[in-house]
């Protein structure tokens, strides 16, 4: 495995410490088993399925794409990091629920850190823009209506 | 220290000459899949992604210089988008919004994958690529740089620092071909340019070859045929010749991916189009047909 390396990584705000870690880490792994944080789902490894998607300085990046020690001194936003609501959840994670756009669950991360993204840079996106921002997102139960559905929900309640 | 995060190209060459055994990392998009696959042991990464001398882009004279280190994403906004536009539509149907933010067209050529979406453009605009190294600095042609699949002459401790093409050349068309229109390699594509001043049209193949093809005698052809003033669309028996060599211009093997056949056809047909585009005045945005709702 070759010699083990130590950094510190700025994870939803926080210094995290990262020991012993073999180089060529990638930054979800170090997220799920290093750094106790699961919501960023391991499932292709190869950036296909956007079930990792997290934000590194403010861009939307799978992290299972990124080398891990070579995020040192980004931001980096989980989806642990978006809940802001009373119940922990965010505006658009409460759209998911609301709408019913989360079946196994296993993809549900990865989309709301899409449309949170999305959101953020275009607040009243068209449906095609909305299908293009989550289309490196797979979701293989709702067949994706409910998603969008929950898009366009997120979408009216933040424009009021 | 075994990975390296230089803010400058100097640093970026001492990082090397510490660790000459070391991989220059881009973007990531290729690598940490090999890494990830165990098909990669790094023993030492340098890290380009903020090396300044790598960042943005710039007009110089009639050029474009673009950073290695510019983004499919950075690529897309409107106005390199207007001054690149073949650019912009090839990496419009690279990967997904979270790859366009992370790949870079230096990555892109350092990778030299057969289907990369962007040397097709780089090829049909005679680009230019400047690498360097702590020994100095040297331009390419793509197809002195790519001289196979996963294959580049760089030399140890050389990066690639620019892209240099000309800005807003005549008219630009990309094509590509997969299984769905986001996050796909594709099984061809083509990139064609129509250099109204210049009275040339100018033809790059990807995916259907060990690197990718300029389709010159298809070019000759068809130039020494289109009516440059009045600009009228070619007839069907020159647009049938012209897709005809074409296709005869592509070598594509049959993979996982794809048949050789259906390759040879595809490219074909997508030539077609790109040529037919370029005179049929469809200026569509390129968000329109590359659109999987389309």
């Amino acid at each position: 495995m070759g010699e083990l390396i130590d950094y510190q990584l700025r994870v939803n705000g926080r210094e995290r410490d990262v020991a012993e870690a073999w180089l060529g880490e990638s930054l979800l792994y170090v997220l799920r088993e290093r750094l106790g944080l699961p919501g960023s789902k391991n499932a292709c490894e190869q950036g296909e399925c956007g079930s990792c998607s997290v934000l590194m300085d403010g861009k939307l990046v799978c992290s299972c794409m990124v080398l891990a020690a070579s995020a040192v001194g980004s931001d980096i936003v989980t989806v642990e990091g978006l809940g802001d609501g009373d119940d922990g959840l965010s505006d658009i994670q409460a759209a998911f629920v609301a709408e019913g756009g989360v079946q196994c669950g296993f993809c549900t991360p990865g989309f709301v850190v899409s449309v949170h993204d999305l959101l953020e840079h275009n607040p009243d996106p068209t449906e095609l823009e909305v299908r293009e921002a989550v289309s490196g997102n797979l979701c293989r139960c709702t067949g994706y209506g409910r998603i969008l559905a929950a898009v366009k929900a997120a979408q009216e309640t933040r424009r009021g | 220290m075994l990975v390296f995060l230089p803010v400058s190209l100097e640093e970026a060459f001492d990082a090397f000459e510490q660790c000459p055994d070391a991989h220059f990392l881009a973007g990531g998009t290729d690598f940490m899949v090999e890494v990830n696959f165990a098909l990669r042991r790094p023993p030492a990464v340098v890290c380009l992604r903020r090396v300044e001398e790598l960042q943005g882009w710039r007009v110089e004279g009639s050029e474009v210089v673009l950073g290695a280190g510019i983004t499919y994403t950075e690529l897309l906004a409107p106005r390199l988008g207007e001054l690149l536009p073949g650019l912009a539509q090839a990496s419009r149907t690279v990967g997904s919004p979270q790859i366009r933010n992370a790949g870079t067209v230096g990555g892109n050529l350092g990778t030299a994958s057969p289907a990369g979406d962007s040397l097709p453009v780089l090829a049909a605009l005679d680009a230019k690529i400047v690498v360097a190294s702590k020994h100095g600095r040297r331009s390419l042609e793509l197809a002195d740089l790519i001289v196979g699949p996963k294959r580049t002459t760089l030399a140890p401790g050389e990066v690639i620092v620019e892209v240099r093409v000309p800005a807003a050349l005549g008219s630009q068309q990309f094509l590509k071909v997969g299984t769905r229109n986001a996050m796909v390699i594709a099984v061809a594509n083509v990139a064609l340019v129509a250099d109204w001043a210049g009275r040339s049209v100018r033809c790059a193949l990807g995916s259907v070859g060990p690197v990718v093809i300029r389709a010159r005698e298809a070019e000759e052809f068809i130039s020494a045929r289109i009516d440059w003033e009045g600009r009228t669309p070619p007839s069907d028996g020159d647009l049938a010749e012209f897709t005809a060599l074409v296709r005869s211009a592509a070598r594509p093997i049959d993979d996982h991916r794809s048949t050789a056949d259906y390759r040879r056809h595809s490219v074909g047909v997508c030539a077609e189009r790109a040529l037919g585009r370029v005179f049929s005045g469809d200026n569509r945005e390129a968000s329109e047909r590359t659109s999987w709702a389309s």
